[in-house]
């Protein structure tokens, strides 16, 4: 009896930590290569934003888009792990305003746009970048 | 030079400054505006500040609404201004053209106008980001111009002044995957038919709580459809005041222009009943 109690708790376990992750939005943004070519319109979006392209002048900007990319496969449920520094740690000295933010939200809806993404999917990846706004401004 | 020049140049030299503003917020959270000038719907303000200034910035617009009804025809214009995404300071002249009441009754007079200076405080939140929504307190002082045929019906004032509470919030996908705007309001009023009846009535000249507001789904970042709701008071004997409603469809461009064309049910209006009809307002941002 101990031991099926044993074996039940085991497989419950496994359960949990085998629970599907729902990765809808990952294939509505066109998983890897679809994320990628989003991520690399925002960035030549953003050089050609006068308001906000000073903030990413002299940065490793390959590593800037690997960063990116993984970290919205993450968000979007895929299988990904995000490998880069975290959002307060990564934006820390760099006094990003409020307005900044939104001139970034907006180079990406421009990029999702361009890339055809529906407007359901962009507006689930931009709730999930919105709970990081207070991570990101005013560091 | 001539005065009308010198507020000539003034006037150009402010909208060069304010048109390089920096526009922070994003693409139609400074709303439309409403029939008394403040940001928000047609016939409710919401908690958003007129143009798209954020912390640190100024945002202005002008505007103008007409809205035609069965018997009469209403003309708004006006501006707004707000800085720092806090306040919000506004100003609208309301026309209202009595058509066919003022030919079958020959009335002394043929409209009915009021001023409305208004101010807005966002007290805290956003509408979009952080855990709560955007709350705005604001008060408008209205004066009404033609006095003469408000004072015969049995209204009290020709001006006063009137407080109103507001709550808005962009929920991200609440309408099935689409963005979902709700706005909702108490207004402590006594003015009749938004004041253009003048103030208080021989039926009530206390202020009543009037509840409002606002319900749209977005589309996209340009388009938006809503409907929206006023409670108004009801003070005068001579006729029955009804609560407003309308069905909405926004369009926003850009940060600098702002189309609303809607469907308005005004009721019962100084005795003409079914007053519907159309109801178009355009708005310039800077």
């Amino acid at each position: 009896m101990r031991i099926l109690l044993l074996v039940l708790a085991l497989s419950l376990t496994a359960c949990a930590q085998r629970a599907p992750t729902d990765d809808s939005l990952y294939r509505a943004l066109g998983e890897q290569p679809g994320i990628t070519r989003i991520v690399e319109g925002m960035l030549l979006n953003i050089a050609r934003d006068e308001r906000i392209a000073r903030h990413f002048e002299n940065i490793d900007i390959v590593r800037l888009r690997d960063k990116l990319v993984e970290q919205i496969c993450v968000e979007a449920g895929g299988p990904c792990t995000y490998t880069g520094a975290s959002m307060e740690e990564s934006h820390k000295g760099q006094n990003l305003t409020r307005s900044d933010f939104n001139a970034l939200v907006e180079n990406l809806q421009d990029a999702m746009d361009a890339e055809g993404i529906a407007t359901p999917a962009q507006n689930r990846l931009l709730a999930r970048l919105a709970h990081m706004r207070s991570q990101v401004i005013e560091r | 030079m001539q005065y009308s020049q010198w507020l000539g140049v003034a006037l150009f030299s402010l909208c060069s400054s304010l048109a390089v503003a920096d526009q922070g917020r994003l693409l139609a959270t400074g709303g439309a505006s409403s029939l008394e000038g403040a940001a928000g719907g047609g016939i409710t303000p919401w908690a958003v500040l007129s143009g798209y200034g954020e912390r640190g910035e100024w945002g202005a617009d002008v505007f103008a609404t007409r809205v035609e009804t069965a018997d009469y025809r209403l003309d708004v214009a006006g501006v707004a201004a707000s800085f720092d995404n806090r306040v919000e300071i506004s100003y609208a002249r309301q026309r209202l053209d009595l058509g066919n009441l003022a030919r079958g009754l020959n009335l002394p007079q043929n409209s009915l106008s009021q001023d409305i200076f208004g101010v807005k405080l966002r007290l805290f939140g956003d509408l979009i980001y952080g855990q709560l929504p955007q709350l705005s307190l604001g008060v408008q002082h209205k004066r009404q111009k033609d006095f003469l045929i408000p004072s015969l019906v049995g209204a009290q004032r020709s001006e006063d002044t009137e407080g109103y509470l507001t709550a808005s919030r962009l929920i991200l996908g609440g309408a099935f995957g689409y963005n979902l705007l709700l706005n909702g309001g108490l207004r402590y009023s006594r003015a009749n038919e938004l004041g253009l009846l003048g103030f208080g009535g021989d039926r009530r000249d206390q202020r009543s709580l009037l509840k409002e507001g606002s319900v749209a789904v977005l589309f996209d970042r340009h388009w938006a459809l809503g409907i929206e709701y006023r409670e108004k008071p009801d003070n005068l004997s001579f006729a029955g005041e009804s609560d407003w409603a309308d069905l909405f469809l926004g369009y926003f461009p850009s940060k600098h222009l702002a189309l609303v064309l809607a469907y308005a049910r005004l009721g019962e209006i100084a005795s003409l009943d079914n007053q519907n009809g159309a109801y178009l307002s355009v708005q310039g941002s800077f």
